[in-house]
């Protein structure tokens, strides 16, 4: 196989829908693929950044001048003479804008917090010249922790979002219970840990820059920028094409890459820095701590009368990101009655933000626990009580679906997995070797937002097509998908599409986040390729010496390059002939897309799938394994199967991982984290993940957008949360309400 | 005080001027030679995605100081494809979709080589999770790094009847 030219798969009708390859395959297995850390121009000095080792007071002293002194050192950034910034870092900048950490003083108010920044002729230099600057504190206690936070009612959750909605009576849906379960659950702080750390490199020419960096949000990070250096948005470029994973922590501005963009300004030379890993965990986003509490009452055929889902959500002392995690009971069950409260707290934390599944996961783990104590609370088996209360339109609003292939998700996945050989009890069931083994299931569901979105496509002379957008491939496929939906609206093959993207310059792709990448980029390159085709046909049909000519009214098509009338496909000509004819040599489609307000208004938007778990866990020691996992996913069309089974893949190790795993663990005493590194910080290993299974649920959606495509990347995580936290129960007997589940939870619970 | 070492760098032989000491063979590779393939996840050892092999064998880049390497032949994922032609592994890691991001790629893929080399997975897919087990992936694309080992594995021994991955004990390409 040439690295210059990868065959597709084999395929029948249309490109989107096919399970090619991915594009930047070859590029990605030969190293060849470029992230920013790997850029060196010209005169590149080296940014290390130090962080606090406090988590609040103020920094005292700093030894700058052995800093200095140090060979190779060429700048040492404090807030004694960081150069002024054209927006105050404690503003936030709408939409997604956070309060950051710039060296604006000398305050500290969380552990790694930037509290300087070594600037050097190598990498080593830096490196040492950090270490020599031997910060001395004044350190006041630090809040950790739900006892020692700050508790305030917050004005919104997430991004402006309503920290209280509801829907019914629960109190009157509560009296008429006859059974009523409580659960309080807890989820831990989790860190996206991208296998790539955060990194720039910056450059200056004047008082434009150009920045290498990973960046989920080109157009909004480019003003963002521009705000803060005073400079006119189209002065600042980013080269994104490729993010070393994402999570969501590289759509939003944090501090460490302003610094460094700061210091190649102010030394007039280009800039590196590439956060360490364990300064990862601070100022650059994560997943905030959450104590929720669910009450669900129900008849007792399980019927649902109320169910009302308050969540405490934790945020750093100066900043309000905070989990909506009770939302997640909002679209899924049906219930006359829901309410969902969240209330904030401050710990002395860098900064929450969106991590894979914003909110989604954290409530999913809470819910899904929830409704299967309360289907073993009224005697039923978890698959017949949720589909006992199987909402037909969103409960909370009553609003139709767009589209809900649940049903067959439950039928699909319970199949494969062989749930109705389940006993109702728990603790029956052990294998060959004498492990403790369990079933358990969950409900996933994840929202469809739409973006704005730009996009152009350019047919050209030969017959091929030069397709650009900014778009960010984090690793869900986007220079992948994204070509294939361009090229079905060209009439092309991917093979001859040339598809731009990761590029601040080219047409803004909106945001990669939420879920929605493949559905808004891919709607503006639809609506792109689809006016490029209007233009060429309008050549055709007004040129009288065109096969094609008059047949306006009866209409064209667009296929293999080919324009055919539509009543006559004998009658055809190549796009080549039609430019050659009308001495142009290309015609460029645009569009500016967004999906029709009213559509969200009138409908419940939401992706749905099912995910069984089986644990074995060893009786004696406690270790628990996931051992089998199915997830059966229903998400409107689907434009690469093979690329999407990998995002259901992902987000199912997420969940084994946000079941089992992940948790930072901060030391009371300092407010540190103890364990921020790969070391201990535990995300799966290959070892710990089992076989998986993705059903692709077909599922047809002509409301959610003009593509039919929902969103895949999130959906994964929840739903398998709770499939394995309930597995752990069946086999065990053992309701562990506290992520991650532990060795010393299970034997503790014996 | 500068000094050189030789260092054979994906078949060609090198003489390298270091002025520095502290210089760990992943920094070298990265910001000196520009072979930036070889990614930087944690700088500790932990992610494995610095993964070469040195002299055949396995090792982090990032634990490993470069001026101790004079006289040594490392082999990196730019040195891995034969010309145009990909190796096996990389050929099935992009047939079996066992990337995402593709920033632990090109350590997978020089960890799969490692070990296919050694000859100790065989075709047993439980020993393939351990054994791939120093290299993280955050994306989760294990099923598909799993199922791409066991394939290479199958292509190389087809070839030669053992799993010959090109890189010999002593690191030069048999090619």
């Amino acid at each position: 196989m040439s690295p210059e030219k990868q065959p597709a798969t084999s395929r029948y009708g249309s490109n989107a829908g096919q399970p090619l390859t991915r594009r930047d395959g070859i590029l990605k297995v030969t190293g060849r693929a470029t992230y920013a850390a790997d850029n060196h121009p010209e005169g590149l000095l080296y940014a290390v950044m130090a962080v606090s080792r406090i988590a609040r007071g103020r920094v005292r002293s700093m030894n700058v001048d052995a800093a200095k002194a140090h060979s190779g050192v060429v700048e040492v950034l404090t807030p004694a003479n960081r150069p002024p910034l054209f927006h105050d870092p404690h503003e936030k900048m709408p939409p997604f804008g956070f309060r950051v950490e710039v060296l604006q003083d000398d305050s500290v108010r969380y552990g790694n917090q930037p509290i300087a920044l070594v600037i050097a002729e190598t990498l080593e230099a830096a490196t040492e010249g950090a270490a020599l600057l031997d910060p001395q504190y004044d350190t006041e206690p630090a809040r950790v922790g739900r006892e020692a936070g700050i508790r305030f009612d917050p004005p919104a959750v997430s991004i402006g979002g309503p920290p209280k909605t509801a829907h019914g009576d629960v109190e009157a849906g509560f009296s008429n219970a006859a059974i009523t379960v409580e659960a309080e659950v807890e989820t831990p702080p989790q860190y996206h840990n991208a296998m790539e750390p955060h990194a720039v490199v910056a450059e200056w020419d004047g008082n434009r820059v150009v920045l290498d960096m990973p960046n989920q949000a080109l157009a909004l990070s480019c003003a963002s920028y521009a705000a803060f250096f005073g400079i006119p948005v189209d002065n600042v470029t980013i080269r994104s094409p490729f993010l070393g994973g994402g999570f969501g922590s590289k759509a939003i501005l944090n501090g460490p890459q302003i610094l460094a963009i700061l210091a190649a300004r102010m030394l007039n030379r280009p800039v590196k820095l590439a956060l360490t890993r364990a300064q990862m965990y601070g100022p650059v986003g994560h997943r905030g701590q959450t104590w929720q509490k669910i009450r669900i009452g129900m008849e007792s055929d399980g019927t649902l009368t109320a169910l009302h889902h308050r969540s405490l959500s934790a945020t750093s002392a100066f900043d309000d990101f905070l989990e909506p995690a009770a939302n997640a009971s909002l679209p899924l069950y049906a219930s006359p009655a829901i309410l969902v409260e969240h209330e904030g707290i401050r710990l002395d934390t860098g900064t929450p933000g969106p991590m894979r599944a914003p909110g989604e996961a954290s409530g999913s783990a809470a819910l899904e626990v929830a409704i299967d104590e309360a289907a073993q609370a009224c005697g039923m088996d978890p698959l017949a009580f949720r589909l006992k209360n199987y909402a037909e339109t969103e409960p909370a609003t009553g609003k139709p679906f767009s589209s809900k292939a649940l049903r067959t998700c439950y039928e699909e996945g319970a199949t494969r997995f062989g749930w109705s050989r389940r006993p109702r009890a728990a603790g029956q069931m052990r294998d060959e070797n004498g492990l403790l083994v369990g079933w358990g299931m969950g409900t996933a569901v994840f929202g469809c937002p739409h973006f704005p979105a730009e996009a152009r496509a350019t047919l050209r002379a030969d017959g091929t097509a030069l397709v650009e957008t900014g778009a960010a491939d984090m690793g869900q496929g986007a220079w992948t998908a994204l070509a294939q939906i361009a090229a079905e609206a060209l009439g092309l093959d991917p093979d001859q599409v040339e598809f731009h993207s990761g590029l601040s310059t080219l047409p803004d792709a909106g945001i990669a986040g939420g879920s929605g990448h493949t559905a808004s980029a891919g709607l503006a390159l639809n609506q792109a390729g689809g006016d490029a085709i209007a233009q060429l046909s309008d050549l055709a049909v007004n040129d009288p010496a065109s096969r094609l000519f008059g047949a306006g009214n009866i209409g064209l098509t667009a296929r293999n390059g080919r324009l055919y009338r539509r009543d006559d496909e004998s009658r055809s000509e190549s796009y080549a002939e039609i430019l050659a004819r009308s001495g142009r040599s290309d015609v460029v489609g645009t569009a500016k897309s967004n999906r029709d307000p009213t559509v969200a208004t009138d409908h419940a938007l939401y992706s749905h799938g099912a995910v069984f778990a089986e644990v074995k866990i060893d009786p004696d020691l406690g270790q628990i394994r996931t051992t089998r996992l199915v997830g059966a996913f229903a998400a409107g069309r689907i434009i690469n199967p093979r690329l999407v089974q990998s995002q259901y893949f992902g987000g199912m190790i997420w969940g084994i991982s946000f079941a089992l795993h992940e948790e930072a663990i901060t030391d009371k005493r300092t407010g540190r984290i103890m364990n921020a590194d790969l070391a201990e910080y535990h995300v799966p290993v290959n070892a710990d993940v089992p076989p998986l299974e993705a059903i692709l649920v077909p599922e047809d959606d002509a409301i959610v957008n003009p593509i039919g495509v929902k969103g895949v990347g999130e959906i994964g995580i929840t739903g398998t949360v709770g499939a394995i936290a309930n597995a752990v129960w069946h086999a065990t007997g053992s309701r562990i309400r506290k992520f991650p589940i532990r060795i010393e939870d299970v034997l503790s619970a014996r | 005080m500068p000094f050189s070492i030789s260092l054979t760098v994906n078949g060609q032989p090198n003489s390298i001027a270091l002025d520095d000491p502290r210089v760990t063979l992943l920094d070298l590779l990265r910001e000196r030679l520009h072979l930036t393939g070889t990614k930087k996840g944690c700088d500790r050892g932990q992610c494995g995605a610095c993964t070469v092999l040195l002299d055949g064998r396995r090792i982090n880049a990032c634990l490993t100081l470069a001026a101790s390497l004079d006289g040594s032949t490392v082999t990196t994922i730019e040195g891995l494809a034969d010309g145009a032609e990909l190796h096996a592994v990389q050929a099935a890691f992009i047939a079996c979709d066992g990337l995402q991001c593709g920033y632990c790629t090109p350590g997978q893929i020089m960890s799969a080589v490692g070990l296919l080399s050694e000859g100790h997975a065989g075709d047993d897919p439980e020993r393939v999770r351990e054994l791939m087990s120093g290299n993280i992936c955050r994306c989760g694309a294990y099923q598909g790094i799993t199922q791409a080992v066991l394939e290479a594995g199958h292509v190389l021994s087809q070839k030669t009847g053992v799993p010959d991955t090109g890189v010999q004990e002593n690191g030069r390409n048999a090619a």
